[in-house]
């Protein structure tokens, strides 16, 4: 019946189909005049679609939620084992109430631990930089060129979890710390919302970023793109950190201890 | 018979979404394993992506960034020269909510895995009808 109803569809690739005929034209005339952001995608998604875009950070933040309030589970593990670095004598602690005075040679690893990962290690070590300077360079460069916040966030949220695959989960968590996780994820749908607010004391509507013209060093007419950055920082933000939780969470069954 | 070809080579980008649609829906319903719907419920929202995309291409149109912004000013921007930037918009939304879906999905998959020690729909039930 689908197939059927195909028939009655524009061609593809038809310029005037009605898809392309109405409001679309509309924001490809004059979003540049009204914006100053020559990608029509990130002006649509961050200014005419303002709303939208801040609700969809809300639905990443409260999925990250959900992931933590789902898998979070703060008890310590049954067994564990240690490896001493020098010999590779490896000591397996079965009892979770021992405390093992640890020193600097043993070092805490996973079950599933394999020792020949050193190309893996070393390829992954000099590539994380160059994905986490192209995720900022996605993130800061969407409105000219194809890119923005959800993007960019998950390119940096990708590298973080290379690292955990690369090493181990508990490199990663050391590094990044799961309060400061959650603390970046609210901390991006803040600075959304918090760019929104600010514009109504400034005399306009929410999310009216023209409005913030005063408090931005800068000609008046590149406000709007400005606002329109400081938003999508705030949803690259938010992406990563909760990018990075789900993952952690779902795959070491939210013990933050092991996992891929 | 001809007829239908023209009509499927014309509008292929249709005839392959609703296959892929097909697919997903399929894989939702019949498949057993949680995991196999999970992967049939993506790709669902893989055809309706694509579905949106199709739609607002245009022949001859480049992507939907102004050229020559710092250069021409005053030069008439033509919508007909753009693709609709409008789907691309509305299906990032939709890829980051499908994004979000599947990894509350994941968690509850890893849950009740935890819980019943399996995935399997049958046997899910079985253990549920026990108690």
């Amino acid at each position: 019946m689908l197939l059927y109803g195909t028939g009655e569809f524009p061609d593809w690739g038809d310029p005037y189909s009605p898809a392309s005929v109405h409001l679309s034209n509309d924001y490809l005339e004059k979003a540049f005049d009204q914006t100053q952001v020559p990608n029509i995608v990130t002006a649509v998604l961050a200014d005419y679609r303002g709303f939208d875009t801040m609700f969809e950070t809300a639905v990443i933040f409260t999925a990250g939620l959900a992931c933590f309030l789902l898998l979070r589970d703060f008890r310590e593990k049954e067994e564990r084992f240690y490896r001493h670095t020098a010999t590779g004598v490896i000591l397996h602690v079965k009892d979770s109430q021992k405390v093992l005075l640890v020193e600097r040679e043993f070092e805490h690893m996973d079950k599933d631990w394999v020792p020949s990962d050193l190309i893996i290690r070393t390829v992954c070590r000099i590539i994380i930089p160059f994905i986490q300077i192209y995720g900022l360079y996605v993130i800061a460069h969407g409105d000219f060129s194809p890119g923005g916040g959800f993007q960019g966030g998950v390119i940096l949220g990708s590298s973080l979890i290379l690292l955990a695959i690369s090493y181990n989960l508990k490199t990663l968590m050391r590094r990044v710390k799961e309060k400061i996780l959650g603390i970046y994820a609210a901390v991006g749908v803040l600075i959304y919302v918090g760019i929104a607010v600010i514009c109504m004391p400034m005399g306009g509507n929410f999310l009216d970023y023209s409005k913030l013209a005063p408090l931005l060093p800068s000609d008046p007419h590149h406000v709007r793109a400005l606002g329109m950055l400081g938003v999508e920082i705030g949803v690259g933000i938010a992406v990563t950190a909760v990018m990075v939780i789900i993952y952690v969470n779902i795959v070491s069954a939210g013990r933050h201890d092991e996992g891929l | 018979m001809t007829d239908l070809l023209a009509l499927i080579a014309a509008k292929y980008n249709y005839w392959l979404y609703v296959i892929l649609m097909m697919i997903g829906l399929y894989a939702m319903i019949a498949k057993n394993n949680l995991i196999k719907k999970l992967v049939g419920m993506n790709i669902f929202q893989t055809a309706i992506i694509l579905f949106y995309v199709s739609i607002g291409y245009k022949r001859d149109a480049t992507l939907p960034i102004i050229e020559n912004v710092h250069g021409g000013h005053g030069s008439v921007i033509h919508a007909i020269n753009y693709i609709n930037p409008l789907p691309h918009v509305l299906m990032l939304t939709a890829i980051v909510v499908s994004v979000a879906t599947f990894g509350v999905a994941m968690a509850l998959a890893v849950r009740i895995y935890q819980r019943y020690q399996t995935l399997e729909e049958d046997e899910l039930r079985m253990r549920l009808s026990e108690k």
